[in-house]
This record gives structure tokens, sequence and C-alpha cells, in this order.
């Protein structure tokens, strides 16, 4: 609950910075916030408490999630400050809208209450769609915020149907006493209606297929910060609000509920992956590439009890590896039109350092050993060989071989290819920013231990 | 001191020649590999003295996974064969000139430090890690430093790579299976859990896919002639010499002791796939018009043969698998060597466009000869040892099995004599073969001597690896 507060108390502190004139110090002053919320949040972790009637309820679970969102955040704004140097009046913006989209964030995994679930994916979700057309005289911009809005807002709509069902039902948003309702009285089954509602609302945010047609179009449309938001902060943070809800809403699991969850995981991995080896835009792979990982990580609902720590390292390692990654397709297409794969054509011998930290992102999520996509993976097939879908093994195995097809046509472009471009000098936030990255990377590939036993 | 040392030392070996600089790169790197010789012999020491030197330490508790490194017979044996054959790579690559020679050998370390762990480690997931990463070197190995055209070579290389990832990821999923039913995957462990037939009948094809991959044996090897052939001689040296008996020690070490029973019902499918690679691979190699894709290509016959020893199941199978896997190590090594010799005085590998350079110089013709003999398993050389124990053992499994492996030897000699008889024969041409350098000359000598030296006293490999593969033997006998 402090969290929560504090960050939107940053968020109106960085915009009350813009008044006193004090831009310059707005990207700073957020970090140093976000740096302290962290240690807040930390020291409060494993602290199970719910605040005002239990609209917000912070457990283990909450308050590991937060962290990694807040780790993210951070990354983003520092890099924000160079991204929006042809915007610098309108930083302070930027800025606050990024810190409110976290506080959404946070509010989405530690909701104890369904109105507050919506409240939070409400406030995350419109500062998406804000940045999304931030770049507003560009058309693709525009097209791709005005997408996103239409198809959000049906699919908020959506959740929100599928709330008021929940509550005809139950009677309750408070998820304490629909629990109570559905473990020991009889509840009319319009009650699973309003949960599929729910689940299509969500998958629709993380952007699995079927309901992934707006991802690639966004992704490409979106200035590229942007892009990195929606791939590596809102995506996860649609999966782990999805997650507490399954938990909480769907203690048992219906084998029919079972087959959708692997139905939506085969053919997010399988069109994910197929779609992406066919394109030639960098944000558009990626989309494509995010799209199989949503697959992979809906797979833990299939195992909810122990699930958690693998979901937690499952987006950590992703979210990393994405920043990593963006860190350097923003600097390179920060001047183009389109972000082609010809814009890193020999790359790797101009900036060796850039073009090895891109490399090593991309290995990680094809899941190549030491570094965390690899274990995440790992852990993920471990989880799921329990739950004895042996098929999802199968084709998790066959969609990580094809995904190795797409990272490396990256790869051969960085190394074999020559350049004929001249790149400006590498701003420091972003080289920061991609080695604290690909550190962090390492780090969690060489002692999972610590990410996994957070959740025990 | 523990096994682990090796290691560290292999890894900070990559390191140092990271940042030595293009110009003293290669000397570092050959400094550290000549120095892990060194810590290889003391472990064979320590070894036979039978002092422990096995290392074990807990990496993550929830799952349960080590790191463990075993030291026994077997992996001594791959740990010395690994040491030296980067050693005598590392020397052999001197007297070529390539770009960012800093990020060359360090790769080239870093690789040797993969696979040395590869051969050493005793938890499944350890030894996956080990395994996967000494693919990523050696793809850019062959993919920056390769040689001819680029488009080409990209697309062999990427092929080698996908190939090797696909097989790898399948016995990812087996070890997570096993993983589920012992607990952990500590070698000893895996060994001890009782699978019922189905089960180590998928476990074996699993595991089988991606050691086939990586050996290879028929049908899978469409990926190994074109990356041998485009790969620079470092890193033909590398797969030939050490990366395909990843595969081979795996099968000794992991798939047969896991899936005995499997191993032992589809005995005659395993043989028969890797004897008609055997026969594939010295057919195609008679038509090879490049020199390297027929040293690929005979390669490929070779390590049929020691698949096929290996999946006879008994001792002298194994023994002479592993006999045949560093004598086959040793000399493809100087095989391809030979070839990068002859490559940098004519800048070409067509074998019809080289000749006339026994007359102009004797002393390279006779080393060359000597290698080749070797390789055709001549007697008194290491390769007749081995090839001779390895069809003692078919001959026993099935005497069909012996006769037509034993085709590789009349059709190895076949081939290898038809292409010297080419390459080095004949009236001196226009090209001029200017006279083996003394580096050259060192790495031939070195070869040659080891070749002969176990080829007439081959007790001290046999006493090391005759203990670890007894126990073996008696794992895959197991009830």
């Amino acid at each position: 609950m402090n969290t929560l507060i504090a960050i939107s108390g940053l968020g109106i502190l960085s915009l009350i910075a813009e008044i006193f004139n004090a831009r310059k110090a707005i990207v700073p002053m957020t970090i140093i916030g976000l740096l302290a919320i962290l240690g807040l949040t930390a020291s409060e972790f494993g602290l199970d408490k719910g605040y005002y009637n239990n609209m917000v309820v912070v457990d283990k679970f909450s308050s590991a999630f937060s962290c990694l969102f807040i780790i993210i955040t951070i990354f983003l704004v520092a890099m924000s400050h160079d991204f929006y140097k042809n915007q610098s009046t309108k930083i302070s913006d930027f800025v606050a809208i990024k810190v409110f989209l976290l506080a959404g964030a946070v509010a989405m995994v530690s909701f104890g209450n369904l109105s507050m679930f919506f409240l939070g994916i409400e406030v995350l979700s419109i500062a998406l769609y804000i940045l999304a057309a931030s770049n507003r005289l560009n058309l693709k911009s525009n097209e791709a915020g005005m997408k996103y809005f239409l198809m959000g807002s049906f699919a908020s709509g959506i959740i929100l149907f599928g709330i008021c069902l929940v509550y005809g039902a139950t009677g309750s948003f408070d998820l304490k006493a629909i629990y109570q309702v559905i473990h020991y009285s009889n509840f009319p089954q319009w009650y699973f209606i309003g949960i599929v509602l729910l689940l299509i609302g969500m998958l629709f945010k993380i952007a699995t297929v079927p309901f992934h047609f707006w991802a690639p179009d966004v992704y490409e449309g979106s200035p590229a910060l942007t892009t990195a938001t929606m791939s590596s902060l809102a995506k996860i943070v649609a999966m782990a609000a999805l997650f507490r809800l399954v938990v909480k809403l769907l203690p048992v699991q219906s084998y029919s509920f079972q087959v959708i969850i692997v139905c939506v995981a085969i053919a997010s991995m399988l069109v994910g992956n197929i779609m992406a080896l066919r394109q030639n835009n960098v944000k558009r792979m990626f989309a494509f590439s995010g799209i199989s990982h949503a697959g992979f990580m809906v797979m833990t609902l299939l195992c909810l009890n122990n699930a958690a720590s693998v979901l937690l390292y499952y987006a950590a390692a992703y979210a990393v590896a994405g920043i990593a990654f963006f860190a350097v397709v923003i600097y390179v297409t920060r001047e183009k039109q389109n972000e082609t794969i010809d814009s890193f054509n020999g790359f790797g011998k101009t900036h060796p350092l850039l073009a090895g930290i891109l490399t090593a992102s991309l290995l990680s999520m094809a899941g190549i050993p030491i570094l965390a996509g690899f274990f995440a993976k790992f852990f993920l097939l471990n989880q799921l060989i329990q739950t004895g879908w042996i098929v999802l093994v199968i084709v998790a195995v066959i969609a990580s071989i094809i995904s190795v097809g797409y990272y490396f046509k990256i790869i051969l472009a960085l190394y074999t290819k020559d350049s004929e471009q001249n790149l400006p000098a590498v701003p420091l936030a972003y080289q920061i920013v991609a080695v604290l990255a690909l550190l962090l990377n390492i780090l969690i590939g060489l002692f999972p231990g610590y990410v996994l036993n957070l959740l025990g | 001191m523990n096994v682990s040392f090796i290691l560290i030392l292999l890894l900070f070996g990559a390191i140092a020649t990271y940042f030595a600089g293009d110009q003293l790169a290669k000397k570092v790197a050959l400094v550290f590999s000549l120095a892990s010789v060194a810590g290889s012999i003391y472990i064979f020491n320590q070894h036979m003295a039978g002092i422990d030197t096995n290392f074990r330490e807990n990496w993550i508790s929830n799952p349960n996974l080590f790191i463990a490194l075993k030291v026994d017979g077997l992996s001594v044996a791959m740990l010395l064969l690994t040491t030296a054959l980067t050693s005598i790579i590392l020397f052999s690559s001197f007297g070529n000139q390539y770009n960012n020679s800093k990020n060359f050998y360090a790769l080239v370390m870093f690789m040797s430090f993969a696979m040395v762990g590869t051969f050493l480690s005793a938890d499944a997931f350890l030894y996956y890690i080990f395994w996967e990463l000494s693919l990523i070197p050696i793809y850019f190995i062959a993919l920056l430093w390769g040689n001819g055209d680029a488009e080409e070579r990209k697309k062999a290389i990427i092929k080698f790579f996908i190939y090797t990832l696909a097989g790898s990821l399948f016995m990812l999923v087996a070890f997570i299976y096993l993983f589920q039913k012992a607990g952990s995957l500590l070698i000893g462990d895996l060994y001890a859990i009782h699978l019922s037939g189905q089960e180590q009948f998928w476990i074996f094809l699993a595991l089988f896919l991606a050691y086939a991959i990586k050996i290879p044996i028929v049908p899978f090897h469409s990926w190994q002639a074109n990356t041998y052939q485009k790969a620079p001689a470092a890193g033909t040296m590398l797969l030939s010499g050490i990366m395909l008996k990843m595969g081979l020690y795996s099968v000794i070490r992991w798939q047969l002791p896991i899936a005995p029973v499997a191993a032992k019902m589809y005995m005659d499918v395993f043989i028969g796939l890797s004897v008609a690679g055997v026969i594939y691979g010295s057919v195609v190699a008679l038509k090879q018009k490049n020199i390297k894709k027929l040293l690929a290509y005979s390669s490929l016959a070779h390590v049929g043969l020691i698949a096929a020893g290996a999946y006879t199941l008994t001792l002298d199978g194994l023994r002479g698998a592993v006999l045949q896997m560093i004598a086959h190590g040793f000399v493809v090594v100087g095989l391809f060597f030979a070839a990068e010799v002859i490559e940098r005085r004519f800048n070409t590998q067509e074998i019809s466009e080289m000749g006339g350079i026994r007359i102009q110089d004797n002393k390279f013709a006779s080393m060359f000869m000597i290698v080749m003999l070797a390789s055709v398993a001549l007697p008194s050389t290491f390769n007749f040892i081995g090839e001779f124990t390895l069809l003692y053992s078919l001959y026993n499994a099935n005497i069909w099995f012996a006769i037509l492996a034993g085709t590789t030897i009349i059709l190895g000699a076949v081939y290898m004599l038809k292409m010297f008889q080419h390459v080095m024969l004949g009236e001196a041409g226009a090209k001029v073969f200017k006279a083996v350098t003394t580096q050259e000359t060192i790495v031939f000598v070195v070869i040659i001597a080891v070749l002969l030296f176990f080829g007439l006293y081959p007790k001290p490999i046999n006493d090391l690896i005759t203990p670890a593969l007894q126990e073996i033997v008696t794992k895959i006998n197991r009830q």
C-alpha cells in the first residue's frame, strides 16, 4: 500500500517539478525516488496485510512483482532523457505518465477487490494509450495510439462485463467474499461466464493468440521507448495480474479450463514464432516474439500451486532481456523511418560492446545457457512435465527451435554484413542501461535461487 | 586441489586472451592452454595415485541441482585429449593471420572450457549447460573466420547450429523427465532410478537425437560436410577432433547406462545405423573433389564405427570406442592440418588443382603419408588398435556387422591413397610449394609421436580407461 501511495506521490512530484522549471532534475529525481520506493517495497517483503477493507492486499506475490516492475521502470525512465531530447518541454509529462503507469501496475498485482483490479488496469492502459500516440506528428504513432485505444477499451469493456457477472453470481467484488461463496454455497453458473470474459480481456492485454492482432501494428507504430514499455513492462504486469486472478477466482481448475489454456499456449507459441520468422522490422519481430513468450508464460496457469516463482523468474528474465534489447535498438534506429534488420548491418564491427549486449539478450530470449532465459525455460518445462501435458513440452521445444531462426537473423546482420551508416555517439544512459540489464540477466542466470526462493 | 581449477584456468585464459590484445592473444592462449595440459597431467597423476579430485557444490537448492565434476578414467582420458588437442590446434593456427585475433583465440579458449566442462560434469543440468555453451563459440568461429562465399557459409553454419540445438533440446526434455523421477540430476541418482521399458525407449530416443546429430550418425549427418568445409582450419579441427567426441562420450557416459534396457532391445537398429554411416561415408568420400569434404566424409565413416562399437554394450566395444576416439582425434587434426598446410600455399581445397608436392617438399610428403596411413589403420599406429578392437567387438555381436564395417578399412585405403596420389604425387606443376616451416613440422611431429607411441604401447591408456568402462558396463548390465 505504501508503495502505491509513494509511487503516485512521485508521479505528482515530477509534474510539479516542471512548474518550478527543474526540467533537468526530473529524470535523476525520479530514478532516486524509484530506488527509494524499491527499498521500501523490499523492506516490507513478507508482510501479509490488507488495507482499506481489503481493497489492497500486500503479500509476497505482490511485493516481489512490484519490485520487478519498479526495477524495469527505473530502466525505462533512465532512457527517457535521451529519448525525448527533441521534445524536452514535455519530459515531465512522459516521465510522470510512466510513473503513473507503474502505479497502475502495482495496483494490478496487489488488488484484493475486483474494482481495485479494474482501476489498476485502466490506469495502466490509459497511460499506454497516451504513450503510444505520444509522437503526435508521426502518422504511424497516431495510428498505433488509435488502434490500441479502440481495441484496448473494447477489451476493458469485456473485463468489466466479466466482473459484473462475477458480482452478479457472488454478490461481492471482494476476493475473500467471493472465495467464501464459491467454496461454501451454491452459485449460478454464469460465474464461469464471467471468468471466461475476464480471461479473454486479460489474454488480450497479454497479447496471446487469438487476441494478438493489435500487437504487431501497435508495437511497430509506437515510439520505440513505448514499445519497450509495452513489451517488457505491460506484458508481464498483465500476466502477473491474470495469474493472481486465476489463483483467487478459480482455485480448482476444470479440465475444460486447462484445455483452453493449452490451446492458447500452443497457438501463441507457434503463431508467434512462425510469424516472427517472416518479419523484416525489428519491432514487429519483437511483437511476435513477445506473443510466443506470452504463450510460454500462460502455461504457468496450469500449475498454480508452485508456478508463481517460475512466473516471476520467467518474467524477470524476459523483461531484462527486452530492456537490453531495446536499449540498443532505440539507439540504432533513432534517426530512421523504419526499424529494418538492415539497420544493424555491420554494427558488430563499429560498436562491439553494444552488439555483444544485443547478441547476449537475443541468446537469452532464444534460451541458450548460461543466460537467464535458458533457466526460465528450464524451470517452466520442469513444472509443466509435472502437470502431465507432455504435448505442451514438445511444442515448447519446437517453438524454441524455430525462434533461433529469427533471433539469429539479427545476429547475422550484426556480424557478417558491412555497414555504410554513421551513427552518432552512444548516449551514456543507453550504454549504462544496456550493461546493467545484461549484468542482471547473467546474475539471475548464475544464481537463480535468489529469485526462485522469493515466493518459496 | 580438485579438478575444478582446470575449468577456472581455461575460463580465465579465455578472458585473459581477450584482454591481451591482437598481438599477444595467440601467445597468451597457448600459454594457458599448455598450463591446462599440465593441469590435466596433474589430475591424471592424482587419479592414478587414487586421490579423489571430484568436486561437488550445491548450486540451486530448489530444484535440486549441483555443480558436480567427476573424475574417473574416462573423463581423465577425455580431459587429456581436449587440452592436448586444443594446444595443438592453437599452435597450428599460428601460421594463419586472423582479423580480430583476440576474439578468435578467446573463443577457442572458451570452447575448450565448455568442452572440458562437458566431459567432467556429473550433474546432467551442468552437463547440458556446458554442452550448449560449446556451441556458441564454434558458431562464431565458423561464421566469422570461415572461408568461401559468405552467403553459403551463413546457410551452412546456421543449419549446423539449428540441427544441434534441436537435438539437444530434446535431450533437455529427457533430462527434465528424469529429474521428475529421480529428484536430482546427479549422475549416480540417474543411474539408480528404475524406468519401465517404454520410458527407457523414449529417453533413449531423445538422447539419441542429440548425440546422433552431434556425432553425426546417418541420417543426421547432412550438416557435417558443408560445415567442415566452410569453417576455418582451427574450427574444423575443433569440431572433428574434439566436439564430435562429446557426442560419443555422452553415449557411453549418459545414454547407455541410463537406458540400458532400450539399448539392448534395439541394439541391432542402432548398430545398423552406425554401420550404415560407415559405408555411406566411405562411398561418398570416394567421389569427393574437395579435400576438406573428403576428410569430412572419411571422418563420418570412422565415427560411425566408433558409435557402432559403443552400441555393442560390451567392454571390448566401449574400450575400442574410447581408444579410437582418442586416436581419431589426433589423426583427424593431423589430416585437416595437412589440408590447411596445402591451402596456405595453393589457396585451394580442390584436389584437382593440387599435385607435385612430393617432388618439391619431401619432408611434408612423408609426414602426411604417416598421418594418412594412421588414418587407414595401418598396424603399429594407434588407430589400428582402436579399429581392431572395435571390429572385434562387432564380430562378437554379429559377424555381418563386422564384415560390413570392415569395408571401411578397404574403402578407406582406396580413397585415402587415391587422394594422396592426386594431391602429393605427379610432376611439379606451375604452383610453387614452399617448404614446411618449423612450426608446421612441430605440429606434425607431435601428432605422429602420439600416434606411434600409443600404437606400440597402448597400455597406459588401456589401464586408465578400463576400470571406468568396467563400471559403466556393470551399470548397463544391472537388473
